[in-house]
């Protein structure tokens, strides 16, 4: 850390951001020319506005995806990634012509295909994975959404102390997700860490927290609930706070019991915020990488989920070819999953499109 | 549904929220947060404990938070021994710009999305919402690639380029339904008063959305400062312009020693973070139900 890293920092730092504003200004002063100069468009001013932030998104996160689609039909690896990157095309030419069954499958598809018939990673296949995935996801949201109801209702009545619980339960959430999960897992050591030190204190036997398969499976999970409830409990309790008491006034009139109200009003009411919290948590929990990745120390494959599986894939395996099919069958099983929900629900019918 | 007069009892009471409660039910109440807080809280703590032991005595089995023989060597060692300043501040360096770059682009192209009926526009918001399913590591291989091409690999400037965009989805989002909820008159007062539509979007509207680009800068700037996986794939072999997360990750891998000033480097990092989330986080809470959830 000295004046000349400083100062080189900046000067990188500052020239990136100086060229992106110049490249900003050039786009801008190009749409104002053919939109409004050449066209005559009315969507001249909103174009503009979107400009900058199409090329960037056009730039990040279309042309990679477009890249890893095409990627994904070849049979690339890290052997033929060199200065000229000799990877072609799946189209069956160098391949044995006897293994080849179907056309479709071994030779177009054929890293699609291997997807569901090869191991993805060493030795496990794709559908355990992909059913440990799922168990991940639902054992992670009922908890999320459980505790984080139940302490958004215990922190929706007026008492004393309220502000301080509900700083001290947001605490998981503020801490930076690298240093929560790399500090649980060294708790997780079979001698030192405080879960076990307190199971031995009440007499039990300690755990194999890192290195028994099920345990560690248990470990991610309860490591991502106590960080995921803070969020869904903040979220959740928005939710209540916008729901006029003169509800409950009205159910109490008519009789309605405690359930009865907790049925009728607060969960209808709480709908149009529980469902995009929902939607919202699927994928993260879905996608979420730092907890399994960094809990499974010993990476240990029967604890991977699957985008820890396509990470190792592609950058501890280097089949970028093999892992970029993996991604978008991870991808299409996403948005399957959340058009799917759209429609059952029927949120996003009010959002104004 | 039979659910006898007695659990419906136990329900009402559990879920009535009035002012009338029985003290029996309220120290219920209150125990059932104090416990939920201690769990929310002790793992916490049992770093801040890890981070003022002395070094002969890391490990331990004592659950106590402050150990006898406290001591602060572990903070002197990492930032003086270790590289932890540096890391930080090229953390810094990087997020900082970034979050400003996402901001402006996210607000301008929010404003767009908010005031015009463009062809394109609905297929526009679902592509955004449709990015949220992208798994990180997915973008990762062609990001790499591409990085690797361009000389962009162990560079503050690839990074730099690659996280600018990252939040940008997530903040036209916020950021289009804070807008929404703005009245057209106050533009249109403006520009009946000679504004153009630029400067009452300049003078009127970024005023009033000041929480909102709040929220949104906090949430480009902790997407940034809390990445590990993008920064590991780009700067994986360049020691020297490592992130904060690579950096404690290293401490972290040798159990032992580094045990120690692995702690005290979370402290480190995560006090000033702390506070500004807590700072925030009234008003994080009603911006984030404003604009995700009212549309």
């Amino acid at each position: 850390m000295t004046f000349e890293v400083i100062t080189s920092s900046l000067g990188q730092v500052g020239s990136t951001v100086l060229f992106i504003l110049v490249g900003t200004i050039l786009l801008e002063i190009l749409i104002y020319l053919i939109m409004g100069k050449v066209l005559k468009s009315r969507y001249t001013l909103p174009a503009m506005l979107l400009g900058p932030g199409i090329v960037g998104l056009a730039a990040l996160i279309v042309y990679p995806l477009l890249w890893e689609l095409n990627l994904s039909f070849t049979n690339m690896s890290l052997r033929r990634f060199g200065d000229k990157a000799e990877y072609t095309w799946l189209v069956c030419q160098a391949a044995d012509p006897a293994a080849i069954n179907s056309w479709l499958f071994d030779c177009l598809l054929k890293n699609y295909a291997d997807v569901f018939r090869l191991p993805v990673l060493k030795q496990v296949y794709f559908f355990p994975v992909f059913f440990r995935t799922i168990l991940w996801t639902f054992i992670n949201l009922v908890f999320h959404l459980l505790g984080g109801l139940g302490l958004a209702m215990l922190l929706n009545r007026p008492m004393r102390g309220r502000a301080l619980y509900r700083t001290l339960l947001i605490l998981p959430w503020a801490i930076p997700q690298v240093i929560a999960v790399l500090a649980w897992r060294g708790e997780f050591n079979f001698e030192y860490g405080f879960p076990n030190i307190m199971l031995t204190q009440i007499g039990l036997e300690p755990v194999k927290w890192l290195t028994d398969p099920t345990w560690n499976f248990i470990a991610m999970c309860m490591v991502n609930i106590w960080l995921g409830i803070p969020f869904m409990m903040v979220i959740l309790l928005g939710g209540l706070q916008s729901i006029s008491r003169e509800y409950y006034e009205a159910a109490e009139i008519d009789g309605a019991g405690g359930w009865g109200q907790f049925r009728n009003i607060t969960l209808p009411l709480l709908q149009p915020v529980m469902t995009p919290a929902i939607i919202l948590g699927t994928i993260w929990t879905f996608n979420n990488f730092n907890v399994p990745f960094f809990i499974n120390q010993f990476e240990l494959e029967t604890s991977d989920i699957l985008v820890t599986a396509l990470f190792r894939a592609a950058f501890q395996y280097n089949r970028y070819g093999f892992s970029a099919a993996f991604a978008f069958v991870i991808f299409i099983i996403l948005l399957l999953y959340s058009i799917f929900y759209i429609h059952v629900t029927g949120t996003l019918k009010e959002v104004k499109l | 549904m039979s659910v006898t007069a007695k659990q419906t009892g136990a329900f009402s009471s559990f879920f009535k929220a009035r002012r009338g409660d029985s003290p029996f039910k309220r120290l219920l109440i209150h125990l059932t947060l104090i416990f939920s807080s201690i769990i929310a809280v002790y793992p916490v703590l049992r770093v801040v404990s890890v981070s003022l032991r002395p070094g002969n005595r890391l490990l331990s089995t004592s659950l106590a938070i402050i150990p006898e023989d406290a001591t602060l060597d572990n903070y002197v060692t990492v930032l003086l021994d270790q590289n932890l300043l540096l890391w930080v501040w090229n953390s810094l360096a990087i997020t900082v710009s970034t979050a400003i770059i996402g901001v402006i682009l996210a607000s301008t192209s929010a404003y767009a999305f908010s005031r015009w009926k463009f062809p394109g526009r609905t297929s526009g918001l679902i592509f955004l919402l449709a990015t949220q399913m992208i798994p990180a590591a997915m973008l990762m291989v062609p990001i790499f690639i591409l990085a690797v091409r361009l000389n962009l690999v162990g560079t503050y400037r690839g990074l730099v380029i690659a996280y600018s965009v990252s939040s940008i989805p997530f903040s036209i989002w916020i950021l289009k339904g804070y807008y929404d909820t703005i009245p057209l008159d106050l533009e249109e007062a403006a520009m009946i008063d000679g504004a153009g539509r630029l400067s009452a979007f300049y003078r009127i509207i970024l005023p009033l959305s000041t929480p909102a680009l709040a929220i949104v800068f906090l949430f480009s700037f902790m997407t940034a400062w809390n990445d590990y996986l993008l920064a590991r794939v780009l700067l994986a072999n360049a020691t020297a312009i490592w992130t904060w997360p690579l950096g404690l990750q290293s401490l972290q891998g040798q159990f032992q020693t580094a045990w120690g000033q692995f702690a005290a480097g979370s402290v480190l990092v995560t006090i000033p973070v702390l506070v500004l989330f807590l700072y925030s986080s009234r008003w994080l809470i009603s911006g984030l139900t404003l604009g995700g959830v009212k549309g």
